[in-house]
């Protein structure tokens, strides 16, 4: 039996988190995700959630709490963002090395400096290489659907592996939504009980983190490693399994109208559906746009991108977060997908939203019409195109 | 123009919207509430929400990010549809607009992007006649008095929203007062009847019909 009700993205994944049955939710709150652990609190105290909260006093310490609980056969969940998740950094790879199947929300939010709030995917890129899985939700119904599905995805003997799940600072975090949810029975038919293969157990004494010497450390790396490369299909099972069933589909990445399109605007996160609706206006004006949106980012879906994005002249990537000094982090992956490629589109880079900054219709308007000119006249100069940037408020360099 | 503070980022998207209207397809029905931290615009958006949710319409709540302080003028939108909504965007120009506190009308453009003619509706103790808001069609309703005789927070700092709602289902016509009810009577974490009777009693009070 299905229910529905108009939640804010945050009340989503601790909906969902609730209905997990987690066992643990270490927490230290931080803007725009602070939510996430009131109601968690909220569902302990009224008797709804069995589960112990452990209140720390950094991220770094919710982490390491979350490390040693997952190792002791809980499954845990917990949530941050921003400059909270830079503070995890180097917790984050012992997670995934340890192969603790945690799940972690994530408000994503713009990284200090300027200190700013809103919504950026640069804290979670910052930890694109921690062996996590990253799930990025486009609306409050993929932030509950795919923050359920992480924990089985996590969990699965297969995969054994951490995941985020990115929801958009304010955007989804805040806004209330009507989001349907499956009931306890359905929910606990779909994700059992956590079975860790290795518990820590005073009865049956284990090493857990232990030192690597450089005679075993690249073997661990690279069984970690092909973890997450073997991983696709088991996300897919779980996704058509979750699908038959609620009734709600999801792909790591899904396309929209890219068939017959010249152009194909790539995008992750809550910009994606004001991106189809710029789609739908611009092709009513007879522009041949179509659009992708990347909802798992880590595994990287390589061939799906080449074979989604392969029939177009030009990808527009449009990505909130910037590498400076090279583009923005999508920009590397989808160029890399194409490389070996006997014949590729030009793929061109557009930075967008940052800091919150408002993505609008015209926004994707304008990166269509520039990269349909830079597909006509066959090169991409320059690769990185600043959008909707006030030029008077960003003097040159050194100035 | 003096309300561009109070817009921060979307100094940009306002001279968007402008451009977006003429290629306006979608059947969306946008709502801007202006009000003051602690007034409850943020809420009256969420009423707004459920209660046409609960006539079987899509959609979407949210406050102005991040700039909610007591005191404050706060903005808050409701998008309405009859279909999925795939719009992420801010609002910029609204179908209607609700003023909370009558004193933001002295310091802020409350018709910035309204669509030409666009309702306001204005919690004020004046009549529609005292505002000349060019083509808007003004609707006042004393939404503070109703609120204090209810005693929905405190005379100095009157909780109106619940009240303003009731007289938003008249003028717009959008959602049902009896779908209203129902979601005030959801939302309200106490005072629940007198919320209630505050919207009733707004519903039948507005001015400018």
């Amino acid at each position: 039996m299905e229910m529905k009700e108009i939640i804010r993205g945050n009340m989503a994944t601790a909906l969902a988190a609730k209905m997990a049955r987690v066992d643990v939710v270490p927490a230290f709150p931080i803007t725009p995700s602070t939510l996430f652990p009131e109601k968690i609190s909220e569902y302990i105290a009224n008797g709804e959630l069995d589960a112990e909260m452990i209140l720390v006093e950094s991220e770094h310490s919710a982490i390491s709490a979350a490390i040693g609980a997952s190792a002791a056969g809980a499954r845990v969940a917990t949530a941050t963002a921003s400059q909270g998740l830079a503070l995890m950094h180097e917790v984050l790879f012992i997670a995934s090395a340890m192969r603790l199947p945690i799940v972690m929300a994530i408000g994503n939010r713009a990284l200090s400096g300027p200190i700013n709030i809103w919504a950026d995917h640069s804290d979670t890129m910052a930890e694109r290489d921690t062996g996590w899985m990253q799930f990025y939700a486009e609306n409050n119904q993929e932030a509950f659907d795919l923050m359920l599905m992480a924990f089985r995805i996590a969990e699965d003997r297969r995969v054994l592996l951490p995941a985020m799940v990115g929801l958009d600072a304010f955007t989804l975090t805040h806004t209330m939504e009507p989001v349907d949810y499956p009931s306890q029975e359905e929910v606990d038919d779909f994700l059992p009980p956590y079975q860790p293969p290795y518990t820590l157990d005073v009865n049956r004494p284990m090493t857990f983190g232990s030192f690597a010497t450089p005679e075993s450390y690249m073997e661990f790396k690279w069984s970690h490693t092909r973890a997450l490369e073997e991983s696709p299909p088991v996300i897919d099972e779980i996704f058509e399994e979750y699908k038959k069933r609620f009734g709600r589909e999801y792909k790591r990445v899904t396309g929209y109208m890219t068939e017959d399109a010249d152009v194909i605007i790539v995008a992750m996160g809550s910009v994606s559906g004001t991106l189809r609706e710029a789609v739908r206006q611009m092709r009513k004006d007879g522009i041949r746009v179509g659009a992708v949106k990347i909802t798992t980012f880590r595994p990287f879906p390589f061939k799906e991108i080449v074979e989604l994005c392969g029939g177009a002249k030009i990808v527009a990537i449009a990505e909130r977060a910037i590498s400076p000094g090279f583009a923005g982090p999508l920009f590397g992956e989808i160029a890399g997908a194409f490389i070996n490629q006997p014949s590729r589109p030009l793929i061109s880079d557009f930075i967008i939203g940052l800091g919150g900054r408002d993505v609008t219709l015209k926004d994707f308007r304008e990166i269509a019409s520039t990269a349909l000119k830079e597909a006509e006249e066959g090169r991409v100069e320059p690769l990185v195109k600043w959008i909707n940037i006030n030029p008077e408020e960003a003097p040159p360099g050194g100035e | 123009m003096r309300a561009g503070k109070f817009y921060n980022v979307s100094s940009y998207g306002a001279a968007v919207g402008a451009g977006e209207s003429e290629q306006e397809v979608m059947t969306v029905y946008e709502v801007r509430f202006h009000g003051r931290g602690g007034q409850g615009a943020v809420t009256a958006a969420n009423i707004l929400a459920v209660a046409a949710f609960k006539e079987g319409k899509e959609v979407q709540a949210f406050p102005m990010f991040g700039v909610e302080r007591r005191g404050a003028p706060v903005m808050a939108f409701t998008r309405i549809d009859d279909k999925p909504i795939d719009l992420k965007t801010l609002i910029y120009s609204p179908d209607f607009v609700v003023v909370l506190d009558p004193t933001l009308m002295d310091v802020i453009d409350v018709t910035e992007g309204l669509k030409e003619g666009g309702p306001v509706l204005i919690n004020t103790t004046k009549s529609p006649e005292e505002f000349d808001l060019g083509s808007c069609k003004v609707y006042t309703v004393d939404a503070t008095k109703i609120a204090v005789e209810n005693g929905l927070g405190t005379p100095t700092n009157p909780i109106v929203n619940t009240a303003i709602i009731g007289s938003f289902a008249k003028v717009s016509g959008i959602v049902n007062l009896d779908s209203v009810l129902a979601a005030v009577r959801e939302l309200s974490p106490v005072k629940k009847e007198e919320n209630v009777k505050a919207a009733e009693e707004a519903y039948k009070a507005v001015k400018g019909m």
